[in-house]
């Protein structure tokens, strides 16, 4: 039962690691940064839990706050350039906080241990949940309920005017600012938006994990990251969150039996998805056809 | 209400535009005509701020717009269209209008949240009125990349209309429209001047500039080479030669039909 809850708390995590991504991919964005985010969020919380022995809820807004501070702060340089360049630069973000973390050392005696990040060894003893006797039941609660509440805020924010102008930007930026939208502003937005996201997401798998180390945060994190909105569509949050469960839950837990050729499994995947269905598995059709098929199709107005 | 003074625009050794000058007044009907490449929409551009001028300034009701980008213009009364349309496609008509309401009223009147996350009555009767002006009531639900394009051009009018703007830039609305479409554009161009908005027309097809435009100059290879009423500019030998190539012949491209 503990590796199906385990798996869970996976999914929910690279959920809100998918939707960091999805944010920005709607003002037409994609950001190979996130896992410098998500790691952010990680250390952040952790360093608050272990070190200043802070509760775990104001530890973990505080590292999705530190976070969503960072996407701020590169967002003014990172969304003045485009394309190509925007994901070599959020690459070179992302690489910037993984080292800074493989050299971050801060070790603090409690009682007869030492805890606290250690540069190359990583950073142990993250053990809040199991200090203060939460069961893996609550661990998954408390992480769904994180997922839910951003899911359900990112859903809200799609139909009304917001998701519009960020679906604007991402669709002709120049039409946009010509009918006096502030581009630089809506893009920042976004960015912290989706850092902020990434950073709940972190401080969340510091804590169930009770070990990150800077290998976990790799481009190969950031890549999962895009990869579930692009696989998901943009049509709605919901796309991520199955994109997410075939992902995690079918390919990588699946197909485990394969050992690393999954990872062939995953790439051929992404590349049929981008040629066969190049708005995502979940695509708007898709969604009309569930809809119709679940009897809500006549209740979609634009105006909601 | 509209000064360009000096204004200039260098790609490179192209200089695009060209030391113009132009004023444009209050509740006037603007055209700006010329051959292709001539830097009609390079002006726009540097109107509405998506161009950085080389030289010269751009006033508007006095006020200096060197260095304010688009969405700051536009909020001070500047909308424009685009020659090739550029909606967005995959927006409902509905939400196409919901994203352009970013007049000075709707900034002045509505709080944050309200104007991001909710959609006040207010809008909605705003959207509405926009909707029935470009014939469109019945299309609100309907993505913009779905319309035909006649309606199309009519969804980018109305959302250049949401800004409430004071001056228009229309850059060549004519654009693959046959003669039918030409004298109804011609009619809502009339209808949005008497509504009080001072319009700037630029213009490929001789027929719309010569029947609605009261003012026009003419560029050419980025210069002013003739200004004055569509009459004066007719007669003109230079303009002629601009467009012909020649001086001796009687300028048929200039003729509107009437």
């Amino acid at each position: 039962m503990s590796y199906y809850l385990g798996l869970a708390q996976l999914i929910g995590i690279h959920t809100l690691l998918g939707l960091s991504a999805y944010v920005l991919m709607l003002t037409g964005q994609l950001s190979l940064g996130q896992a410098g985010f998500f790691a952010i969020g990680a250390y952040s919380a952790g360093i608050l839990t272990v070190i200043f022995e802070v509760p775990i809820l104001p530890a973990l807004l505080a590292g999705a706050v530190i976070a969503a501070f960072f996407a701020f702060i590169v967002g003014f340089p990172a969304l003045r350039v485009k394309g190509l360049m925007l994901v070599v630069a959020t690459i070179a973000f992302g690489e910037f906080v993984r080292l800074f973390f493989f050299n971050l050392s801060w070790r603090v005696p409690r009682g007869d241990i030492v805890v606290g990040p250690d540069s190359t060894n990583g950073f142990r003893e993250i053990r809040y949940f199991v200090a203060n006797g939460w069961s893996p039941w609550e661990i998954t609660a408390f992480v769904w309920t994180f997922v839910i509440l951003v899911m359900a805020a990112l859903w809200w924010m799609d139909r009304s005017r917001a998701g519009a102008v960020l679906r604007a930007v991402g669709e002709d930026e120049l039409a946009t600012q010509s009918v006096g939208v502030n581009l630089t502003a809506v893009k920042v937005t976004a960015m912290t938006a989706g850092g902020f996201i990434a950073g709940i997401g972190g401080a969340l798998y510091a804590h169930t994990a009770t070990y990150v180390d800077h290998l976990t945060f790799t481009v190969l994190l950031a890549t999962f990251a895009v990869s579930y909105p692009i696989l998901g569509g943009l049509s709605s949050v919901f796309g991520t969150l199955v994109a997410v469960v075939f992902i995690q839950g079918v390919l990588v837990e699946g197909l485990r039996f394969m050992g690393d050729w999954r990872n062939i499994v995953f790439g051929l995947l992404i590349i049929m998805a981008m040629n066969l269905k190049p708005s995502g598995l979940f695509d708007a059709r898709t969604a009309q056809i569930l809809k119709r098929a679940v009897g809500l199709g006549a209740q979609e107005k634009s105006d909601a | 209400m509209l000064e360009l003074r000096g204004l200039s625009k260098h790609f490179g050794g192209v200089k695009a535009v060209d030391e113009l000058d132009i004023t444009v007044q209050e509740g006037e009907i603007f055209g700006l005509i010329g051959p292709n490449g001539s830097g009609k929409s390079t002006t726009i551009n540097l109107i509405c701020g998506v161009y950085q001028e080389t030289a010269g300034t751009v006033r508007f009701h006095e006020e200096l717009m060197n260095g304010k980008p688009p969405h700051q213009r536009l909020r001070a009364g500047i909308a424009r269209t685009f020659q090739n349309i550029r909606l967005f496609p995959n927006l409902t008509v509905w939400q196409n209008l919901w994203v352009a309401q970013n007049s000075p009223e709707d900034l002045a009147t509505q709080g944050f949240l309200s104007r991001w996350f909710g959609a006040t009555r207010q809008t909605r009767r705003e959207i509405a009125t926009l909707l029935e002006l470009a014939d469109l009531e019945h299309k609100s639900d309907e993505l913009a990349s779905n319309l035909a394009f006649g309606e199309q051009r009519r969804l980018e009018f109305a959302r250049a209309a949401a800004a409430r703007p004071k001056l228009l830039l229309l850059d060549e609305p004519a654009a693959g429209m046959n003669r039918q479409e030409i004298h109804d554009l011609s009619l809502r161009i009339r209808r949005i001047r008497d509504s009080g908005v001072t319009i700037l027309l630029v213009e490929h097809v001789m027929e719309l500039v010569m029947g609605v435009a009261e003012q026009i100059a003419v560029l050419n290879f980025g210069q002013k080479i003739a200004s004055g009423t569509p009459g004066d500019v007719q007669r003109n030998k230079a303009v002629q030669e601009a467009y012909l190539g020649t001086s001796d012949s009687d300028a048929p491209s200039l003729d509107t039909g009437d």
